[in-house]
């Protein structure tokens, strides 16, 4: 037992596969209704669209205000693909079809937008979303205002965990690369990063790629979780939603962004019943968080397995002591 | 040719009311470098109070105006004591969600007490009601009181920042807030009195565009919160007349995409202005581009 | 055969000429001293080797393996690729990273593994990642360094601050380092301490060094070769006892400063 604690890659792995159990075991037994099957999968959807966004503006330090733009090209593109070809390969291509869309918008939008600071770029990307949901709304293909409905539904329990799990697998990953370190430098300052032969270009421009790349992954998983998709469901507010999850759980911090997008999740389930105050609430909530706890909920900590395997150590030296 | 002219007085008309919410934008940013998303429920509350003002207390349309103002002039200042000025040294993106944040409280907080239906300003009455024809040109009173009091108000503006002090203070705080406190500027004192012009402003906004458009709800402010700041963008933020001629700018160029184009992609037109704008002029039209000593 | 040479170099911002037709060159393995007074236009000269500024007309050239190298208009990251490392005024270090990640992201553009393996952590990303992290740790060993790895950059003492930033730029693994002001702020036993160093790195790697400096006593001491800069013009070159009794520095900037000396 020793032994494997300290190959992380196989501690990682172990952890993985008992979620996806604990999960599947929770579902076959209907402790997870289908009514909490759909809360899972808002859950999933969010934590991929948070992470991917904390890797823009967490990581890189570039301020997007325009996620849910990426995220409508992947759910147009994979509805568009799966209302043809309604079968398990036609949904997998769907996906990636919708993820690479996303991917070349978000390189096409980035050159030229990347180039501003701070302020400008949140406001850039904003008009760059509504332009994108303007285009949809006018669009014969994807039926205007009416949206796109039938979509088979392909996400369940395991794809979600595929998609969420490699998304998050894949950044944190990537944060731990030359690369994403090349990206943490941008943010941290832009001026010495690029004397050290950091091109800052390119490193914002990959970050929001990758970012928009994962936002399209999301997109194509909402429209073939829930039937049916419209340029509406896109809009600012939905940006304004994945960046409420990012900050609450803290700028750079992953693990922040998967807790957040949880506990965010429970809170709007339980304020369900009070549908008149829940935006009210939520509000209340933001403001709060942001004057006394601004760093959010992990700062930029990360919850590690380590914590895991502490609990363990500490565990086992208490029943050492009995 | 007239109707050319028609598109023109309509483009004024719509382009006062983003003139007015840029202004507050603007003057906003300059002084603390904040984009206050919640500029724009300023002015939705300020619609909503002259309609109470009108349509229940039958409050003529100066008084109304006043109220809202002032009313809005007293909001602006809370929100910035409240939920801004705690976090005057705290990170840029926090300010921000913050301001997102009060923008959401107040959205729906007002749908919470006057539930989300629209609702419809009272029809104006008399002299007010008045509609003049040039040829083929429909010039209404409304217009012209509406024109009329965003250039006073404008007028007014440019006379406080400056010919007073206090005008003086605030352009000196939006230069440097340091140095302004070390030559004895009272820089809270400052912040407040910029908010609670901005506002000021926005409520006017909020009542003209009720008498102008008639229908009025909660999330009015949203769509011409965003064209106003990017009138202010467009004329170089944090530069008053910039917005004035930033706001007539984006009003102009969205009547005429919609008389002569598809109104469907009047928004998309703006917005691509905006990115064009940030791309070959981030600084704007009467901006100058500043680089960070290194 | 120099290393690099500046022809007429200006920059004007806006009508005012910060640095007026400077032309300088480095010989390889040179310590070379650049000194002026306040608003010389130093840090300019800084900036437009590093492509931080565009210049307004000149040119600079670096020589590298027999190749002639044009860096006017060239992008900061590329310069820093060709081989020029720098340090600023004002320290700019990643303060919220920690010490190793510091040096580390300076070593990027020899990182040799690939934007797949760096998120799916291939075989390659685990070898490269070792080596880089001795590489690092041999470098903040020379700067005494080592056992703060993990510390916060904003967390160490001024001097160490300042010595991480000159181990950040060597890990760029530059033919040519340009520090700006490195002793600033620092007491004269420290002063002492940092002219030992760089004497010592410039054997170890085999550099060449240009220094901005206000301490006469570093200048004097480790400089091989002093330009003057007044007013954005070069107004003097030569050995320190040549600058020290060059009447024009002395009028221009030296004066008390030479006496001490």
């Amino acid at each position: 037992m020793g032994r494997l604690n300290e190959h992380p890659a196989i501690k990682k792995a172990i952890a993985l596969v008992l979620s996806y159990v604990i999960v599947q075991m929770l579902i076959s037994t209907n402790i997870i209704s289908d009514y909490l099957q759909v809360t899972l999968a808002t859950i999933c959807i969010n934590i991929i669209l948070a992470v991917s966004l904390n890797l823009i503006t967490g990581i890189t330090g570039q301020f997007s205000l325009g996620h849910a733009g990426f995220m409508s090209i992947g759910a147009y593109m994979c509805a568009l693909i799966v209302l043809r070809m309604p079968t398990i390969p036609g949904f997998l291509l769907g996906v990636f079809a919708g993820a690479a869309a996303a991917a070349l918008v978000g390189c096409v939008v980035g050159l030229p937008t990347l180039r501003l600071r701070g302020d400008y770029l949140a406001i850039a990307t904003l008009g760059m979303a509504e332009i994108i949901r303007v285009i949809f709304l006018n669009l014969e293909i994807t039926n205007g205002a009416a949206g796109l409905s039938g979509i088979p539904k392909f996400v369940n329990w395991f794809w979600l965990f595929v998609f969420t799990a490699g998304t998050i697998l894949v950044i944190s990953n990537f944060i731990r690369s030359s690369h994403g370190r090349a990206c943490i430098s941008v943010r941290e300052d832009e001026i010495a990063a690029d004397a050290m032969g950091i091109n800052t270009t390119k490193y914002k421009v990959m970050a929001f790629t990758f970012g928009a790349f994962c936002a399209g992954i999301a997109g194509a998983l909402y429209a073939t979780s829930f039937y049916f998709i419209e340029p509406g469901l896109f809009g600012f507010m939905k940006s304004i939603d994945v960046l409420v999850i990012v900050v609450l759980g803290g700028l750079g911090s992953i693990s922040g962004s998967v807790l957040a997008a949880v506990l965010l999740a429970v809170i709007s389930t339980l304020l369900q019943s009070f549908p008149e105050i829940r935006m009210v609430l939520y509000a209340l909530l933001l403001i709060i968080i942001m004057l006394f706890r601004p760093q959010g909920l992990m700062g930029s900590k990360e919850i590690s397995l380590n914590v895991f395997g502490k609990l363990g150590d500490l565990f086992a030296s208490r029943k050492r002591r009995v | 040719m007239e109707r050319l002219l028609q598109q023109v007085v309509n483009g004024i008309s719509l382009g006062s009311i983003y003139a007015l919410i840029a202004l507050g934008y603007t003057m906003v940013y300059g002084i603390i470098k904040l984009i206050n998303f919640a500029h724009c429920d300023v002015y939705m509350i300020g619609a909503y109070v002259g309609y109470f003002c009108m349509s229940y207390f039958r409050l003529g349309l100066l008084p109304s105006l006043l109220i809202a103002m002032v009313v809005c002039m007293l909001l602006g200042v809370a929100i910035e004591k409240i939920a801004y000025r705690p976090l005057r040294n705290a990170a840029r993106i926090t300010v921000l969600i913050t301001a997102i944040g009060v923008s959401l409280f107040l959205e729906y907080g007002t749908m919470f007490f006057v539930k989300a239906e629209t609702r419809t300003y009272p029809p104006l009455t008399g002299w007010l009601a008045r509609i003049f024809r040039i040829g083929n040109v429909v010039i209404s009173m409304q217009q012209i009181v509406l024109v009329g009091i965003t250039v006073i108000l404008m007028v007014l503006l440019q006379f406080i920042v400056k010919k007073t002090k206090t005008g003086k203070a605030m352009r000196a705080v939006s230069i440097d807030q340091d140095a302004a406190e070390l030559m004895g500027i009272n820089v809270d004192t400052t912040i407040s009195f910029t908010f609670a012009l901005g506002s000021a402003l926005a409520g006017a906004a909020g009542v003209l565009v009720g008498i102008y458009y008639n229908s009025i709800n909660p999330l009015m402010g949203m769509v011409p919160g965003i064209k106003a700041f990017i009138a202010a963008v467009f004329g170089g933020i944090g530069i008053i007349p910039g917005a004035m001629i930033g706001g007539y700018f984006i009003g102009m160029v969205e009547v005429f995409v919609s008389g002569y184009g598809n109104s469907m992609f009047r928004d998309a037109v703006v917005y691509a202005i905006l990115i064009l704008i940030l791309i070959v002029k981030p600084a704007g039209l009467l901006g100058k581009n500043v680089r960070e000593k290194v | 055969m120099a290393i690099l040479k500046i022809d007429k170099l200006s920059k004007s911002f806006g009508g005012l000429m910060a640095v007026s037709n400077v032309s300088m060159s480095l010989e390889p393995g040179e310590l070379v001293g650049l000194i002026g007074p306040n608003g010389a236009g130093k840090t300019t000269v800084f900036n437009l080797l590093t492509g931080i500024y565009v210049p307004s007309s000149g040119t600079i050239t670096l020589y590298r393996d027999g190749r002639e190298i044009k860096l006017q208009g060239k992008k900061p990251h590329n310069i820093c690729k060709n081989g020029i490392a720098r340090t600023f005024q004002n320290i700019r270090l990643f303060r919220d990273l920690t010490v190793i990640d510091n040096v580390r992201i300076a070593m990027h553009k020899n990182v040799g593994y690939g934007f797949l393996s760096g998120i799916f952590h291939l075989p390659s990303y685990h070898k490269e990642e070792k080596m880089l992290t001795e590489k690092c740790m041999e470098l903040l060993n020379i700067f005494k360094l080592d056992h703060k790895k993990d510390e916060y950059a904003r967390n160490l003492p001024y001097g160490e601050q300042r010595h991480l930033e000159i181990a950040r730029a060597l890990a760029t693994d530059p033919i040519l380092l340009l520090l700006d002001e490195p002793a600033a702020g620092m007491n004269p036993a420290e002063t002492s301490q940092l002219t030992e160093l760089i004497c010592w790195i410039r054997e170890k790697f085999n550099l060449t060094i240009l220094l901005i400096e206000h301490d006469m006593s570093l200048v004097m001491k480790i400089c091989e070769r002093i330009y003057v800069l007044d007013y954005g013009m070069a107004i003097a070159e030569g050995t320190p006892d040549e600058i020290r009794s060059d009447r024009r520095v002395i009028e221009a900037y030296l004066g008390e400063a030479a006496n001490d000396a």
